[in-house]
Formats: C-alpha cells, structure tokens, sequence
C-alpha cells in the first residue's frame, strides 16, 4: 500500500560557472542548508539521503557522496547514491520519494549537484569505450542531428528555438537563483551567436554550471508537521530504453512517451495540456522544448512548435514551460533534473517569486538523461487529491 | 510489512580476470541473467523492475550502465534505475519498489571488471578529493593502516588474520564461483611476504571481474517462483564519516547500526560477510555480535572472490541461497562501501514469512 508522500522544502545554490567560493561539500550544504530550513527542519530530522549526480568523471571524484556523508549530516544514517545520466536528478527525487511511499522513512533529503568547473565534462563525455560507437562530440554534437530531423518531419520555421531561447533566458532573469541573467536578451541577438552544431546556436546551449539542488520529501505526518504549504507528488515515473537500436525514434522515443503514460495513468490525467499548469522540463538545447511537448503529449506530433510560436509555453500561456529560466539558464547538470522537480513543486506551494505562474495547482517535473533514453518524471499538486 | 518481499532466485558469474570481458558488463550479464531467470521460469517481460549497481571510474569511462543495459533488452522500454554502488543497494532500492506496490517481481544486477586497471590505485580516488586523494593513498594501503591499529591494539594477529584467510579458502572449495579456494594452512601463509605491512596477499580480496544478479518478488508471486522463498526479514544500511581521521576505525557502527535497524532479534544460523580483507572480518563479526554459533561466509566470501559492484549482492545472493536450499532457517547477508568499511548494509533473510 503506497503512502502519501509530499515535498516539504526546497533549496538550491546560485548556480555559476565556477563557485571558486566552496568546495562540493560546500555547494552540496548551501542546498541542503536551504531545503530544510524551507521545511521548518535541521538536518538532524532526516531520516536518509538520496545523493545524485551525473559521471562522477565531472569531477573527478569516485562516489563522492562518501567524502560528502558528513557535510550532509549524514554519518549514521542511510545514503543511496543515484546515476541515472542526465535524468539523474529526476530519479533522486523519484527514489526518495519512493523511500516516503513505501512507508521505511518519514523525511528524506533528496540532493543533487555538479560541481562541472572541477574538471572538463566535454572530456568526459568523449572518452571512447571499446566496442562503443564513438561520439567525441559533446552532447551538442550528439543532439543535434536528431533536432535536425525533428525540423524535416514537423516543417517547424527556424526560428522557433530561438523563440525559446529568449523565453528561457528572460524567465531566468526572474530567478535569482539562475546562472544566466539574461533579462535584455533579443530574437535578433540569438540568431547573430555563432553556429555551435546546425542548429543549434551559441544562445539557444544551456550554459556549464556549478550548482546544487536539494529536496525534502515527507509523508502524510511530516506534511501535516509543516510551517508552509507542501507539493503533493501525485505521481512518480521511470522508464529506459538502449541508447541504439533498430527503430529507436531519436526524436519522439517511446521511452518518453511509455513513462509519460504511466505518469498520466498514475496522477488522473486525461487532457494533459488544460490539466497540467506549468511544465518544468528539460529543454538543453531550445529546439528540445517543441519536440517534448509532443513526446510528452502536450501537442500532437508535429505540433509542439506551433505552441512555442504563439507563445503559449511563456508565463500567462496555455502551458508555460520553463518559468525558472530551465536548463537553458542553469545547468549543473547532476541536478538539473531536480532542479525542474523542484521548481515544479514552488510553483505549487506558491513560492515560486517573480516566476510564480499565477493559480499554479499541478506541474510536471521531467527529466531526461543518455541518448534520449532515460526518463524520469513527477506530477506534483497543491492537494494530496 | 517488511516480509511481504522475498529473494526468489541468485546466480553469479565465475569470478575471474576476464579476458573475455569488456567493461561494459555485457558479457558477464547476459548469461547470469539467463541463469537467474531459468531457475525461476521468468523472463524479461515478467521483470517489472530492474535496478543496477556500477562505476564508471571503475569502467574507466562516463556511463557504465548505459551498455549495460543492452544485456537486459530495454526494448520496448523498462522501469529502470542504477546506483553508482555496489549492486547490493541496487537491490535495496528494488526492495524499496516492490514495497511501493509499483513492482511485483523486481531484479537487481551488480558488475565489475575490477581488473581494467590498478584497483588500489583506483579506488584512492574515492578518499577526500581536496586534501587526501592527491596523496594517493591507495585502498590497500588504507585497509593496512586498519589492520595495523588492531594489531597495536591488541585485537587480533597476524594469525588470527591468516585463519581467516584459511576458513574462507576452505569454504570456497564448495563454490564453482570463487576465484581462489583450496585447503591451506595459516602457518603456510604466514611464511609468505607482505604486500602492505602487515598486509600479505592472503589477507587482500583477489582482484576479479564478475557479475551477480538477484530477483526479488512480492508476496502474491514468489511462491509460485520459488519453492522455498528467503523472506526479508529487515533491510537497512548506514554510512559512517568520510574522514579516515576523524573515525575510531577499529569499530564499525554504520554495521552495528544497520544490523539493529534490520532486526538483530532473532538469531541467525549463516551470516555471508563482504569483508574484502581478513582483519575486516574479525571487525564485522564483532560489530554485529556474531557468535561461533554463527556460520560465516560459507560461500568463502569475498575474499575468495571480490568483483567490484557485484560482490556485495553476490553476498546476500549467497545467504538468500543458504535459505532457499534449506542450509538454513535464517541468514543475513552483508555489503560494504567506501574505504575502511565506511558504508554498510545488512539484509536479514527467513525461511519463514512472518
């Protein structure tokens, strides 16, 4: 029987490109500092905690949440460590949460963080294993023929990931917390950067981030025991698929599409885009906002782009998607997934400050991670429902 | 509530220095995935959950179980999720998913090809990034300083040690899986030279590649999988601090910890101890108040057989096996993390569902 499980409090750093100020276990305490003071808590009322992170190779630390158990105040107590690629930070928020529902803990601190300014992640993203299909091109290099052909199946304009680029970027000057203040930014600046990989611009790349985010995740007693408001997570989902094979669909995975299903299935979700108000999603590249929409069923095949072009995905539209300014502002990597289910639960506690999407009741927190193939999701909602 | 889930099925590769074998896992998955799923008539649609435990400094690369995955067949896709540990806690959080209802039938996979490189050398970066690691202090050389405490201490011998290394060899004879074993005496291995004072080869896990998998599964399926289904009985782990310095290292309370956590109530026939060095053996044993009534490590444990990542699941593989054949009524198995057994897990196991 699955208990009710809500988030109790949110913290994150100032994400930049080099916190030269702290060291990871720093970084990793300035989150977990804030996530649960936000809960009313001390560091002492968790139970356990879930670390995440991308390649540990980012930094050049083995399993670092070893080094890290005591600055987490986490000696005597239980530490998983999540990789899950980039949708890492998605599924430590969905394993502490599982943690809450399967009734063995009552508050767990979800944390993750990239410290990317320790080592080089193009590095290590580009080492060759044997018998691996070399990639030696960054994940821009990787994603952007897949954009590519989303552009020649949907017939999408070519301006439309710039339009998300400067939606991202104003959104991200709303948010104190983001890594690039981007407030002026204009359609006409992101069509002049420089070509990085066709499409894909300078302006339309999501940054290389120092950052940490951390969550607290309760059950039914720790929500009641709360100062403020908590975000209900009415659903949790998980699905993976290999990275090649024959059929794989770059653009539009099935992977994507089963997990979001179950999520739907999970939360009573029906008609995604007039019952879902706001959508933190993880958008790396601008092109990625249009063709999520649709793997995630906001929008018909094809169809996703029309709703960035008439500027439904921006605060005030039918579906504003990135109101924190998203990975196209911020990208620590390890914790950008938690970082849109984090930001999905202030906009349901209300919290969300100059980014707050107006009467938000439910948002989407989404994740993504390898090549296009693993996904981890949550539905969060003001009301336990 | 926490009998409801049961161990159902176990199969491990042979431990070795694997040719044969890439980093990526692949080749030592997929026939030990076969294995466990033949001996409990599954296959891969029937697997609601799949949890693995790797590392990519150990793989030498950026995602380790992203090829991994093609060993299990994602396709179409599965509900999926990996540790960067030793699969010991990929088990846990199947455990964990099964508890929540969304799984029936869960599997848990660890692997390792310790010997792609210097292990020792490796398994140094996991100390203090700032102020250790640059000194390279390697995990052999860390268990050294442990093992030489203990001996200042009074606690135990270079002989007491060496009777470890004996029993767990003699133990291993009766697995196909182990990577040494055979009858040997301590006065034997006592002649023979140090590797890391007062460290000498018998007192050091071999260095092996492998993979172990477990399938877990709710109450409503594992007796129609299992005749004799192991029942967890408690699951629970600890971690203690990173720094070496500020730890008593001649005590283990993260073990303590997690065995009180796990139900120490009830005693235990078989206790299958991830002890990747012969003093640790001693320590644990202690740390968790295990008696001579107590059978330790009848699989000869991991220091007859230590692939990384897998090592510590192929321990409550082992103990859930001990039950499962009728050996015995209750076991635990154990993993460990970390230098110096930093993190530790214990997973109590019943014949009998409670």
């Amino acid at each position: 029987m699955k208990q009710q499980a809500a988030v109790l409090g949110v913290g994150q750093t100032r994400h930049r490109s080099k916190r030269t100020d702290v060291s990871m276990a720093g970084l990793c305490r300035e989150a977990a500092d804030r996530a649960v003071a936000d809960a009313g808590l001390t560091l002492a009322d968790i139970d356990a905690v879930v670390v995440g992170k991308a390649p540990d190779l980012f930094e050049g630390v083995m399993m670092p949440e070893l080094y890290l158990a005591d600055a987490l105040g986490a000696v005597g107590k239980p530490v998983l460590r999540v990789h899950t690629a980039g949708s890492v930070g998605g599924a430590t928020g969905n394993v502490a949460a599982s943690l809450v529902q399967a009734g063995v803990h009552g508050r767990v601190l979800a944390l993750a963080f990239e410290k990317q300014s320790e080592s080089n992640a193009m590095w290590a993203l580009s080492i060759a294993p044997p018998f691996s299909i070399p990639v030696v091109a960054g994940a821009g290099g990787y994603f952007a023929p897949h954009i590519r052909a989303y552009i020649r199946r949907s017939g999408a304009p070519s301006h439309i990931g710039a339009l998300v680029a400067v939606k991202d970027r104003r959104n991200g000057a709303l948010n104190p917390y983001a890594h690039l203040q981007q407030g002026d930014i204009t359609l006409e600046k992101v069509q002049a950067s420089p070509m990085l990989w066709d499409p894909v611009r300078y302006d339309e790349t999501c940054p290389s981030s120092d950052g940490a985010c951390a969550v607290v995740i309760g059950d039914a007693a720790a929500a009641a025991a709360a100062p403020g408001p908590v975000a209900w997570i009415r659903a949790t989902s998980m699905r993976s698929e290999p990275t090649m094979f024959a059929g794989k669909d770059h653009v539009n995975p099935a992977a994507g599409r089963e997990c979001v299903a179950a999520l739907w299935r999970q939360a009573g979700i029906t008609d995604p885009i007039n019952q879902i108000d706001v959508a933190e999603i993880y958008v790396p590249f601008s092109w990625y906002e249009p063709m999520w929409l649709e793997n995630l069923g906001f929008a018909a095949a094809g169809e996703g782009w029309r709703l960035t072009e008439a500027g439904e995905t921006a605060i005030g539209g039918k579906i504003p998607v990135n109101p924190s300014g998203g990975v196209l502002s911020s990208n620590p990597i390890g914790a950008s997934g938690l970082l849109r289910f984090a930001e999905s639960a202030l906009q349901v506690m209300g919290k969300a400050g100059d980014h707050q999407v107006p009467g938000a009741r439910v948002a989407l927190g989404h994740a993504y991670g390898g090549g296009s193939q693993f996904f981890s999701m949550w539905v969060v909602a003001s009301t336990p429902g | 509530m926490t009998s409801d889930v049961a161990v159902v099925g176990f199969a491990q590769s042979p431990v070795a220095v694997r040719d044969d074998a890439t980093t990526s896992g692949v080749e030592m998955l997929v026939p030990t995935i076969a294995e466990a799923f033949g001996a409990c008539g599954l296959t891969k649609s029937d697997i609601g959950f799949w949890c693995s435990g790797s590392s990519d400094y150990l793989a030498g690369r950026a995602f380790s179980f992203v090829s991994a995955v093609d060993a299990i067949g994602a396709v179409p896709p599965t509900m999926e999720s990996h540790v960067e540990m030793d699969g010991a806690w990929a088990l846990y959080e199947a455990w964990v998913k099964v508890l929540t209802g969304d799984a029936d039938i869960a599997l848990a996979y660890g692997f390792g090809k310790s010997s792609g490189a210097e292990l020792r050398r490796v398994m140094a970066l996991q100390l203090d990034p700032y102020l250790v690691a640059p000194l390279w202090p390697d995990s052999v050389s860390v268990a050294a300083l442990q093992a030489r405490l203990g001996l200042e201490a009074g606690r135990w011998t270079e002989k007491d040690m060496a009777e470890v290394a004996a029993r767990s060899r003699a133990a291993a004879a009766s697995n196909p899986a182990a990577q040494v074993s055979g009858p040997v005496s301590a006065a034997d291995l006592l002649a023979r030279p140090y590797v890391a004072e007062p460290l000498r080869a018998h007192d050091c896990a071999p260095v092996g590649d492998g993979a172990a998998v477990v399938i877990i599964a709710s109450a409503a399926r594992a007796r129609d999988l299992c005749e004799r289904p192991a029942w967890i009985t408690g699951f629970a782990h600890r971690i203690d601090s990173g720094a070496l310095g500020a730890r008593d290292l001649l005590s283990v309370p993260s073990a303590a910890g997690a065995l009180a956590s796990a139900g120490s109530g009830v005693p235990v026939e078989v206790a299958e101890l991830h002890a990747p060095f012969t003093h640790q053996d001693i320590l644990l044993r202690e740390a968790m108040g295990l008696g001579d009534d107590v059978t330790v490590s009848p699989s000869g444990g991991a220091l007859c057989g230590n692939p990384m990542f897998a090592a510590g699941l192929a321990r409550i593989g082992s103990a859930a096996q001990a039950v499962m054949s009728g050996r015995a009524g209750r076991a635990l198995g154990h993993a460990t993390s970390g230098p110096a057994l930093q993190q530790n897990l214990v997973c109590v196991l019943s014949g009998e569902s409670s």
